[in-house]
């Protein structure tokens, strides 16, 4: 149980990729709203769909997590 | 800790509200159960807010209403392109399904979107409308040769994305609600007063509200993908 409880946590290590990831959007994003303030709502469009799509990978490792804990 | 888990195992189970006593018994879980108390909420406000609608003198809940839809149809029509109208009441419905289910968790109801055979069976959905979009409006021939775009060497990964898609929007959505519900439960144990209602605000309100716009909108920025043309 012990073995899979470190297994459990690095899998949720996919968090790091995600968290980088959505806070390189984010900061580009704004400095994009910075640079062209009226180009506002399709920037944010674009960095909601990044966002979510780099989102995902931390909540595969999340799942994997839970199936080692409460499955495996 | 143990208990904990075993709070946890029980509650991630989804339970069965009852069974229907013919051919032996078929089970209701309660995510069915949840997902008719939301259908009956939304009709009943459809039924009541649309009542009494006037081209003259519209009233505070038409004007909400007409500014709310207006925003959906143009949405659509932004990411769609010019065959956007069939799709426009669909996205709408599941737009309202998901939000109302993501945050009936504050009324002290299970959220059906815990159960991963509902997001399983949304994101079927999704996918069909995705590619059902690209075969009806490109033709058989046509549709295949969206899969050979932006260029011919990309045919797997595409066809790969067929089965990537759904599984990727129904893991996401699943995945946010369990998170969000489970952190819940850990901070309950820890301090059953006052900080979950803080917190609550932010993972059942806030965290399902950005969920149901992601499905929403990954789903129309997938269809329009597959049918809209370029300019």
């Amino acid at each position: 149980m012990s073995i899979g409880i470190i297994a459990a946590g690095i899998a949720v290590l996919t968090g790091i990729g995600a968290g980088v990831g959505i806070g390189i959007a984010t900061g580009k994003a704004s400095e994009a709203i910075a640079r062209q303030p009226e180009a506002a709502g399709k920037i944010n469009s674009a960095l909601l769909m990044g966002c979510a799509l780099a989102e995902g990978t931390a909540i595969f490792g999340f799942i994997t997590a839970l199936l080692i804990i409460f499955v495996g | 800790m143990e208990a904990f888990k075993e709070t946890l195992v029980s509650e991630l189970g989804n339970e069965t509200a009852f069974t229907i006593p013919v051919l032996g018994g078929i089970p209701v879980a309660e995510s069915v159960v949840v997902t008719w108390i939301v259908m009956a909420v939304w009709m009943v406000l459809a039924l009541v807010l649309t009542r009494n609608l006037s081209v003259r003198r519209p009233g505070k809940a038409q004007l909400a209403l007409e500014t709310a839809v207006s925003f959906l149809n143009g949405f659509v029509k932004d990411n769609l392109g010019k065959h956007w109208r069939p799709f426009a009441p669909y996205l709408g419905t599941v737009a309202l399904y998901i939000g109302l289910s993501n945050i009936i968790g504050i009324f002290g109801l299970t959220p059906p979107t815990k159960d991963i055979s509902v997001t399983a069976a949304l994101a079927v959905m999704s996918m069909l409308l995705i590619y059902g979009a690209q075969f009806r409006y490109n033709g058989l021939l046509g549709g295949m040769k969206k899969f050979a775009e932006p260029m011919p060497l990309l045919v797997p990964i595409n066809l790969m994305e067929v089965i990537i898609r759904p599984l990727a929007l129904c893991m996401r959505l699943f995945g946010n609600v369990l998170g969000a519900f489970i952190i819940m439960e850990m901070i309950k144990l820890l301090v059953p007063a006052v900080v979950p209602a803080v917190l609550s605000i932010y993972f059942d309100l806030f965290d399902g509200l950005i969920q149901m716009v992601v499905f929403v909108f990954l789903t129309t920025l997938f269809t329009g993908e597959g049918i809209k043309e370029e300019e």
